[in-house]
């Protein structure tokens, strides 16, 4: 049957779907319940006033009863036929079945429509996974490592007069091999734990860093104590057991001396007392009230843990150095971060404090003060550009605060459509 | 006189297996676990076949066999590849390279001896 000719199932169906008796609606319209009846046969034409009256008594678009408003529906019924292998004459009624059972129609698109979402969401993760770096050394780790151990346990079995000494070091290898099997299956099932701990999944040196800091709570009492001593800050790290790597031993040492060097200008105890005074921690205001340098008091409010404050550092390529998680604000492991951070606003514009309530799009909505500044670490030199290191903070906003900018995490998980910044497609954007 | 191989493989154990492995089998076995000298002392060993690991230290295993290829006296050489790497991106790489055999770990030591015999007969 032509589309066009639909109309009288349709509203047929809306009606039966709003309870509604052919009596009540044709005394409602002013018209015969016969003369209803064949229309919704399909028997009459229908157009003009009665439509609208009709849609009007129906509480529906008019154009919900026509068949321009199915157009997209019925296309959407068409390429669900067509990937389901349906043809025939029952593919060929695709309209009148969303003419007679729009609910069930709008069903079928709907779930057609969310399985071509899903199926691009699957096929982004799995070109995420063939191209993640960490992943793809830690499928390396454990292939190489089911190699030697398949290869060696093949010797053991299959080798009849192996000589002692050499079914001693193939069980050795075998010993070891399997330990090291089992801690990169153990590292893997911890990268794609989303569990958000720091801990979790140090997979790399600055991972192993974070981790450490985080066992500490970001803070140090030895160090607000006996200041830069770099003895004691040599034993902090060789002593740390979530610094394994040398890289990362290295870093956090950097790290301690920064923190070291915060605390002999600014102790935590004077930041408190400087906080209590003014009834805030507005960072321009506890900046000028105690003399201290900007990306310094950012630094120390940062280490105050009833604060709760998230702290990141990039430095002038824009790389992280340093990160403090903060719930509602996802520092990416891997890739770039959004170029939209007041972070990066302020960088290469030392003495720039740029200050915003952001919230960054994600599964964890919050919103955060943010307060950014950038400062030259190297000392001048003529006609050479200065090292920069850019610091954010970043505040819980109070709750009811008015909305912030939006910012992402990294392009490859940000939801945000049409974004100026975006560098490259989401993997979320089909959808989920 | 007894054949010879260069095996380039940076993870040992894998590497002193098979070792024992063709060793039993009547071959001299030279193993290295860089890339970057590889190609030297290919050169210098004239091997029958050499083993080539992917994924190594100092030079890729790609890297040494576009070396070999672009050596006249090399350029025919046998080379067997082997690798944990096995999307087809890195066996198509291999094939224009110039790869004789590519194998993914981990393999069966049967499989890899097949290979070895093929290549060399």
């Amino acid at each position: 049957m032509a589309r066009e000719a639909l109309t009288g199932s349709r509203i047929r169906e809306r009606r039966v779907m709003a309870g509604l008796k052919q009596a009540d609606l044709a005394r409602e319209i002013g018209i015969s319940a016969s003369y209803l009846n064949l229309i919704e046969h399909n028997r009459r034409r229908i157009g003009g006033k009665l439509l609208l009256n009709i849609a009007a008594s129906l509480e529906v678009e008019p154009q919900a009863l026509t068949e321009g408003a199915e157009a997209a529906l019925i296309a959407s019924l068409r390429e669900a036929a067509d990937q389901a292998g349906l043809s025939g004459p029952e593919a060929d009624r695709a309209d009148e079945f969303a003419g007679r059972f729009p609910g069930w129609a709008d069903v079928l698109a709907g779930t057609r429509k969310r399985v071509v979402a899903l199926e691009q969401t699957v096929e982004a993760l799995t070109d995420r996974l063939a191209h993640d770096p960490h992943l793809a050394a830690s499928m390396h780790e454990l292939l190489s490592t089911a190699a030697a151990i398949r290869s060696t346990a093949a010797i053991l079995a299959e080798t009849e007069t192996l000589q002692p000494e050499w079914r001693d070091r193939f069980h050795a290898n075998i010993h070891e091999d399997s330990r090291r099997l089992s801690d990169s299956a153990q590292a893997l099932v911890s990268y794609f734990d989303s569990n958000d701990d720091a801990a979790d999944a140090a997979s790399s040196p600055q991972e192993e860093v974070e981790a450490f800091l985080s066992a500490h709570d970001f803070s140090f009492d030895v160090l607000e104590r006996d200041g830069t001593d770099d003895r004691v800050i040599a034993d902090m790290v060789e002593q740390a057991p979530e610094l394994v790597s040398q890289a990362a031993r290295h870093i956090a040492g950097v790290v301690l001396r920064q923190v070291a060097e915060d605390a002999a200008r600014l102790s935590l105890t004077r930041l408190r007392s400087a906080i209590a005074d003014t009834g805030n921690t507005d960072p321009l205001a506890l900046a000028a009230a105690l003399r201290c340098p900007m990306p310094c008091l950012l630094r120390r409010l940062a280490a105050l843990p009833e604060l709760g404050a998230g702290l990141v550092v990039c430095d002038r390529s824009g790389t992280v150095i340093f990160r403090k998680s903060v719930e509602g604000f996802t520092v990416p492991r891997h890739g770039s971060c959004c170029p939209l951070w007041p972070l990066f606003a302020v960088l290469g514009q030392p003495g720039l404090v740029v200050t915003s309530r952001v919230n960054q799009l994600g599964r964890a909505q919050a919103q955060f003060e943010c307060f950014a500044t950038c400062e030259a670490i190297s000392s001048a030199q003529y006609n050479t550009p200065p090292l920069v290191q850019s610091v954010m903070l970043l505040l819980p906003a109070d709750a009811g605060a008015a909305s912030g900018m939006e910012v992402g995490s990294t392009c490859r998980v940000c939801p945000q459509d049409n974004c100026r910044a975006r560098r490259e497609p989401s993997i979320l954007s089909a959808g989920v | 006189m007894s054949k010879r191989v260069v095996l380039v493989e940076d993870e040992l154990n894998i590497a002193e297996a098979i070792r024992f492995l063709l060793s039993n089998e009547g071959w001299r076995v030279e193993t290295l676990a860089n890339g970057s000298n590889a190609v030297e002392v290919i050169r210098k060993a004239a091997p029958d076949l050499v083993m080539l690991d992917v994924m190594l230290p100092g030079k890729s295993g790609f890297e040494i066999l576009h070396d070999l290829r672009a050596d006249p006296d090399l350029e025919t050489l046998p080379v067997l590849m082997l690798t944990a790497r096995g999307q087809s991106r890195d066996r198509e790489m291999a094939e224009k390279a110039g790869v004789s055999r590519f194998m993914t770990k981990p393999f069966s030591n049967a499989e890899m001896l097949d290979a070895v015999r093929e290549l060399t007969s």
